[in-house]
């Protein structure tokens, strides 16, 4: 199996109010295909863990690949090109642009990315959406609608360039029992029907039971 | 394909802050339009004021001046350079004010192509006769269609025609405010003396009013061939050659040139007016200081509704990089609707500053001094426009520079682990 995700003794401090190690000899490897949780108590690092994953967090000691390329030497901008083609996001907030449509939100990413024309993305924006059943709500502008749907398009802004891996922040902590639990399903199905690669910071435990794999975390460790 | 994506994006937010935007953008439209309509009427009046004496004056003027002779017979007698040569009490020779072979002279400046035209002139001094009183005066003969050409003289004749000196016999276009000293009306036949005693009637076709007191209390206008007569001088009688160039920069050298060929005295017009080219000039910076300190307050509008935006936009920014937009994207986008404020602030401001001066244009300005003048004057130089523009652009450049920079410093982590 492919390796997308590797990190090799990856450490992190914190410097205000006091140097603190939040990360300590994190070593892990994510193949492709694989679904996997972060879970532990809040502050155990879990989510700082997801943001230097992410390479938007710089600031860190040891080495991380992405699909077998070390993110240390790369440049802020480079960096950015990973994100747009490599990874998908899902935060805990929507984080849509409310000045333009449900379409557009989705579109974007790949607009930057610009690798098909734009009748092409429109056309995949519109099957993401309708794989996530919200392809009625395609024309509306993003704030028009529920907090439900609002998560799904943020997933389907996450798969548009079909990333090598999708990142989830607590994608269900600000949802409600039944949208949490259709969001939850909705990755479910992306990891058994597509074999997409997914890494989810969560502290929900019927969410991590879900997964393939659950990474505990505690006190910056890997326990 | 990548620009095309990042203007949009800069539009959608322009346009979610409707109003914001719309005041930074009038903000500019009246720094542009104020910019312009503050050149335009000052260089109306620049002109107009410089005009008034620059229009008059002959880019050279060529003649015999008065003085005594440069090299003395005894320096002739003795030419050896070791001889000092003490005269006192040197006195000009003759008076002859004429230049002789003037037509030669005439048509050789025609010929130099750096020469718009030459117009010849008679002045001289005379009195005017009002009853027992005799009021000094010169009364200029000059040849009126090349006056017209070159000095714009028809717009200083108010009351009948210029053309009338040339074509009426022993007439004269008399100086508005001696005229009115003489209480004498179109038409009316008035006497002069002339230097040399003799008496002669004229007709008045017309009245020169140059807005200036001084020359207009003096200063007459006849057609040469009268002057002569007045003067009782042959046809070839030419005390003055006005020389007008292509370049008026070139006035100070040709003037050397001319005066060694000809042998005759020339003064060049800057060496003449240089007051006028200095006021003009501190005016000019004067007025330009005001039009930028207005787009530089114009400017400081579109650095706060960036600002603000970029507060406001936070999550749009944080969103924007952690799905692949780079700082230099995002420092693009917000540059981009700097510059969108600043181009819809420009243009309008242009046109605005285009109305406004034109608004200018019609107010009533009459003064006695200028007849021609009938409403405030605009310079509607195309170079004002430019440079309004131009400083409009680069005023929301540097405006929208330092809030971009900050835009695309804006920490995604911060942002979205925040909420």
């Amino acid at each position: 199996m492919k390796i997308v995700l590797e990190t090799r003794s990856i450490q992190k401090y914190f410097y205000s109010p006091q140097k603190f190690q939040v990360l300590d000899d994190i070593n892990i490897k994510i193949q492709q295909g694989e679904f996997v949780s972060i879970s532990g108590k809040s502050g155990c690092g879990k989510s700082t863990l997801l943001y230097v994953l992410s390479t938007m967090d710089l600031d860190y000691e040891g080495e991380l690949f992405i699909d077998g390329t070390t993110m240390k030497a790369k440049t802020e901008n480079q960096l950015a090109i990973v994100r747009n083609e490599k990874i998908g996001f899902v935060f805990q907030f929507h984080y849509l642009l409310n000045e333009f449509t449900v379409l557009k939100n989705v579109m974007l990413p790949a607009l930057k990315l610009g690798k098909f024309t734009k009748k092409e993305i429109e056309h995949r924006a519109y099957e993401k959406l309708k794989a996530l059943g919200i392809e009625d709500q395609a024309l509306k502008k993003a704030n028009l609608l529920s907090g439900g749907q609002k998560q799904r398009v943020a997933i389907a802004r996450a798969l548009i360039n079909d990333p090598l891996i999708i990142m989830g922040d607590e994608p269900t902590g600000n949802l409600d029992k039944k949208n949490s639990q259709m969001v939850f399903e909705i990755f479910q199905k992306l990891a058994q029907d597509f074999g997409q690669t997914m890494l989810v910071v969560t502290h929900d435990p019927e969410f991590a039971a879900g997964c393939n794999r659950i990474i505990e975390m505690a006190d910056g460790k890997i326990v | 394909m990548k620009i095309s994506l990042l203007l949009n994006i800069a539009f959608s937010l322009l346009f979610s802050r409707k109003k914001q935007t719309l005041v930074a953008a009038v903000g500019v439209l009246f720094g542009i339009a104020a910019f312009i309509t503050l050149l335009g009427f000052m260089n109306g009046l620049n002109d107009l004021l410089d005009g008034m004496v620059l229009n008059r004056t002959p880019h050279i003027r060529l003649y015999n001046d008065l003085k005594a002779t440069e090299r003395q017979p005894l320096e002739m007698a003795f030419p050896d350079t070791n001889t000092s040569h003490f005269i006192r009490s040197v006195k000009p020779g003759s008076g002859d004010l004429k230049i002789y072979n003037n037509e030669a002279i005439v048509s050789a400046l025609k010929q130099d192509k750096r020469v718009i035209g030459v117009a010849p002139k008679v002045s001289t001094q005379v009195f005017y006769n009002v009853g027992s009183i005799d009021i000094a005066g010169v009364i200029n003969g000059v040849e009126v269609a090349e006056e017209m050409r070159l000095y714009r003289f028809a717009d200083y004749v108010s009351g009948g025609n210029p053309i009338d000196i040339s074509l009426v016999p022993n007439s004269i276009i008399l100086g508005k405010l001696a005229a009115e000293k003489m209480m004498a009306e179109l038409g009316d036949v008035i006497q002069v003396t002339t230097a040399s005693g003799e008496r002669s009637t004229l007709k008045v076709v017309g009245f020169f009013q140059s807005g200036i007191q001084d020359f207009d209390k003096v200063q007459s206008f006849a057609s040469i061939a009268t002057t002569q007569k007045l003067l009782g001088k042959e046809s070839s009688f030419i005390t003055d050659l006005q020389v007008n160039l292509n370049d008026i920069a070139l006035a100070p050298s040709l003037a050397i040139e001319y005066s060694r060929i000809f042998g005759l005295d020339a003064l060049d017009i800057q060496t003449a007016n240089s007051q006028f080219e200095t006021g003009s000039r501190v005016r000019s910076i004067i007025s330009y200081a005001v039009g930028i300190t207005l787009l530089i307050v114009a400017g400081f509008g579109i650095y706060n509704i960036l600002n603000m935006m970029i507060y406001e936009k936070m999550d749009t920014i944080a969103i924007l990089k952690a799905t692949g937009f780079s700082g230099a994207d995002v420092r693009f986008i917000f540059i981009s609707i700097a510059m969108l404020i600043g181009l819809a602030g420009s243009l309008s401001g242009l046109i605005c500053g285009y109305l406004l001066s034109s608004l200018i244009d019609q107010i009533p300005f009459n003064t006695a001094a200028l007849p021609t003048v009938k409403t405030y004057p605009v310079n509607y130089d195309l170079k004002y426009y430019v440079i309004g523009a131009l400083f409009g652009f680069l005023t929301s450049y540097f405006a929208g520079y330092f809030p971009s920079r900050k835009a695309s410093k804006v920490d995604a982590v911060v942002i979205i682990r925040g909420k």
